[in-house]
């Protein structure tokens, strides 16, 4: 029987394998940020082990580091303490570090890519759930705990439970306007949070096959929300124009057995997956989420549901519990759901294409008035690059503030964040209560409903424009 | 790691569904650089609210989180962990949990139990009813035990093992260093690297 891409990576990968005992899988990359990483470092130092490969290791800073006055010591003390102690680890243990003012810095699933470290076929893990952005790539990426990091440091392996696989096959053109953002939150509303735990997904058709590198991201960085292990895209000319010259892409005689053996890696055509979901991406609209987890979604043209019509009972006390921590009324229309703030950036939203979306709509036009608009690039790279385009003179133009890279406002580490009651539609991954700031209200969204709704003041989409503005999804 | 055998002790019956790690112990508590103090960030936001079930006195104590399904989504922070068991949480009970929290529970000795979700509406009842009623998780067994209840849980006996005698993960994984050595010889060529070649 043939293989999926998944199980192809993972033979590829098994150091180990013994009756009774999970496999031993060799990891060919490990991304280190400074939050999920002291502790495993300590765990080191007690032990008096060594980082065994750190030619296969790589640090930046991002979830503590400010996107305004990087130039400045870091205001709080904690923060400041949390990208010392990294910066001192990498030092003490050798590994490679972009920290804050580095051209190479920037959240570390937009760093990787660039710098073309994410290949086909690799096993590629972080002490990040968002590590799944990079199975665009056709690799096997998944979050790991900072025990797990301690190990992989260690040894370069982990010991890995194994999986299911699932299918998620998108046939059709998307229509204009509809994005990869709007595609994925429609995928996780349908499976439900914990509709992927134990399963890799493989997205595939046609729909998958037309995306951009950048797109293809943002759909496997949410495989996290579906609770899946991974997500996955499998490579081909689309994934290899984007590696070729970067880098640490192979050159010469390497990258062309690269190549060849990244071809092989495509699910064969006999292989039977374990669980299969289809869409049609021609039924697809903009879609936003209404409440606290980003299972809680629904087009942009519906309305806040009404929590009685839940059959499941765990359901319907989530929506209830939704509903009173989002302040949302049921029945009300998304389009007149008023917000005070717009952020787009993250590990999901925050690449050049996805600046470019919110800049087309935002061009030549004013934010509402009460409106705050944070647009972060993903990255230093991606920031002179929209530098170099002029986006940033178009966002600024338009009256939102654009920022230094990082994290931002995804989450309450840094001093981007949501005061108590505010609402935001945020181009990030999760809206979790208070994941913007305690007592903030997240709305999940794409750059382009990100842009109109900071133009209207209210959720909208690009169509919802006066002078409809066309914008390529 | 702490070995896990077997653990009695009171009830926090927590009647949500989808408690992600944010909620947990919320991002500004990942600050800190070491494994211990996370107890007052634990489910910080909602203690706010002296009604809270982990505010009520007769919950003072209590060792065992009885919660609702989908337990433990979102970010991959470790430092969930810590922090249920900073506060005195030995094992946790739920119809489902999210598979990273899951790993890292296990990996730090909070045993996580999966149960149907009718057993975990049961254990609701017990201890809604009776605060002072306890249950007991006994990993040798395999069998989550309290008044009238008796229900057999699954858990892969390699994960039991490691359990059952707190053993250390990456001194097993050291243990076939050759097997390692003998991996990395065959990689090809063109997997990039992050140093330049020594």
């Amino acid at each position: 029987m043939g293989r999926t891409l998944a199980e192809k990576v993972w033979d590829d990968h098994v150091v180990r394998r013994a009756e009774g005992e999970p496999d031993l899988l060799y990891i060919d990359l490990h991304l280190l940020h400074e939050v999920t990483s002291p502790q495993a470092f300590d765990g080191l130092r007690l032990a008096g082990r060594q980082v065994r490969r750190t030619d296969l290791t790589i640090a930046t800073e991002d979830h503590n580091t400010p996107t305004l006055d990087i130039d400045k010591p870091i205001a709080d003390p904690v923060s400041r303490v949390q990208l010392e102690t990294l910066r001192k680890n990498a030092e003490e243990f050798g590994v490679r570090i972009h920290s804050l003012g580095d051209v190479e810095q920037g959240v570390v699933h937009v760093v990787g890519p660039q710098l073309g470290l994410t290949q086909p076929g690799m096993t590629v893990v972080c002490g990040d759930s968002h590590t799944s952005t990079h199975g665009a790539f056709g690799a096997l990426a998944f979050g790991i705990g900072t025990s797990q990091v301690e190990h992989v440091l260690a040894t370069q392996t982990l010991p890995l439970a194994p999986f299911r696989t699932m299918a998620i096959t998108v046939e059709g053109e998307l229509p204009e306007g509809v994005t990869a953002k709007d595609l994925i939150l429609a995928v996780i509303t349908k499976i439900g949070t914990g509709g992927g735990q134990g399963y890799v997904l493989e997205y595939r058709g046609s729909a998958i096959r037309s995306l951009s590198m950048e797109a293809r991201m943002t759909i496997c960085n949410m495989s996290i929300e579906a609770g899946a292990r991974a997500g996955m895209i499998a490579p081909d000319r689309t994934t290899f124009d984007y590696l070729q010259g970067r880098p640490h892409a192979p050159q010469g005689a390497d990258w062309d057995a690269a190549v060849a053996y990244w071809e092989t890696l495509a699910t064969d055509e006999d292989a039977v997956f374990d669980a299969e979901v289809f869409i049609d991406a021609a039924e697809l609209t903009p879609f936003v989420t209404w409440g606290t987890n980003p299972g809680q979604g629904a087009p942009l043209g519906a309305s806040v549901p009404n929590p009685a019509d839940f059959e499941d009972p765990q359901e319907r006390v989530a929506a209830e519990n939704a509903l009173k921590y989002m302040g949302l009324e049921a029945g009300t229309p998304l389009r007149e759901v008023k917000v005070d703030a717009v952020f787009v950036g993250s590990c999901t939203n925050g690449r050049i294409e996805d600046l470019r979306a919110a800049a087309a709509v935002l061009e030549g036009r004013r934010i509402a008035d009460g409106v705050r608009m944070l647009v972060v690039p993903g990255s230093v790279r991606v920031a002179l690059q929209a530098v170099e385009e002029g986006l940033d003179k178009v966002f600024t133009a338009a009256g939102a503030e654009w920022r230094h890279a990082g994290c931002s406002m995804c989450l309450g580490m840094n001093p981007d964040q949501l005061a108590p009651g505010e609402r935001c539609a945020s181009t990030s991954n999760r809206n979790f209560e208070g994941r913007q700031g305690k007592g903030g209200r997240t709305h999940l969204v794409s750059p382009q409903v990100a842009a109109a709704t900071a133009l209207v003041g209210r959720l909208a989409a690009p169509s919802d424009l006066p002078n409809n503005v066309a914008v390529e999804a | 790691m702490e070995k896990f055998t077997t653990h009695t002790g009171r009830a926090v019956p927590l009647r949500r569904s989808n408690v992600d790690t944010d909620q947990i112990i919320p991002a500004h508590w990942l600050k800190k650089v070491t494994r211990s103090g996370f107890e007052d960030g634990l489910f910080e936001a909602w203690r706010k609210d002296e009604e809270f079930v982990l505010n009520r006195p007769e919950r003072q104590g209590a060792s065992v989180l009885v919660a609702g399904p989908e337990f433990g989504t979102g970010s991959s922070r470790e430092h969930a962990v810590w922090a249920l068991q900073n506060y005195g949480f030995q094992a946790v009970v739920s119809s489902r949990f999210a598979d990273i929290f899951r790993g890292n529970s296990l990996k730090n000795g909070l045993l996580t139990v999966v149960l149907p979700q009718e057993t975990v509406e049961r254990l609701w009842e017990l201890t809604e009813a009776d605060p002072t009623v306890e249950i007991t998780v006994d990993l040798e067994a395999r069998e989550v035990r309290a008044e009238g209840v008796t229900a057999p849980f699954e858990l892969d006996d390699n994960v039991r093992w490691r359990l059952l005698n707190g053993l250390d993960d990456i001194s097993i994984t050291l243990q076939n260093e050759a097997d390692v050595s003998a991996f990395e010889a065959t990689r090809p060529s063109f997997k990039p690297r992050t140093l330049p070649a020594a």
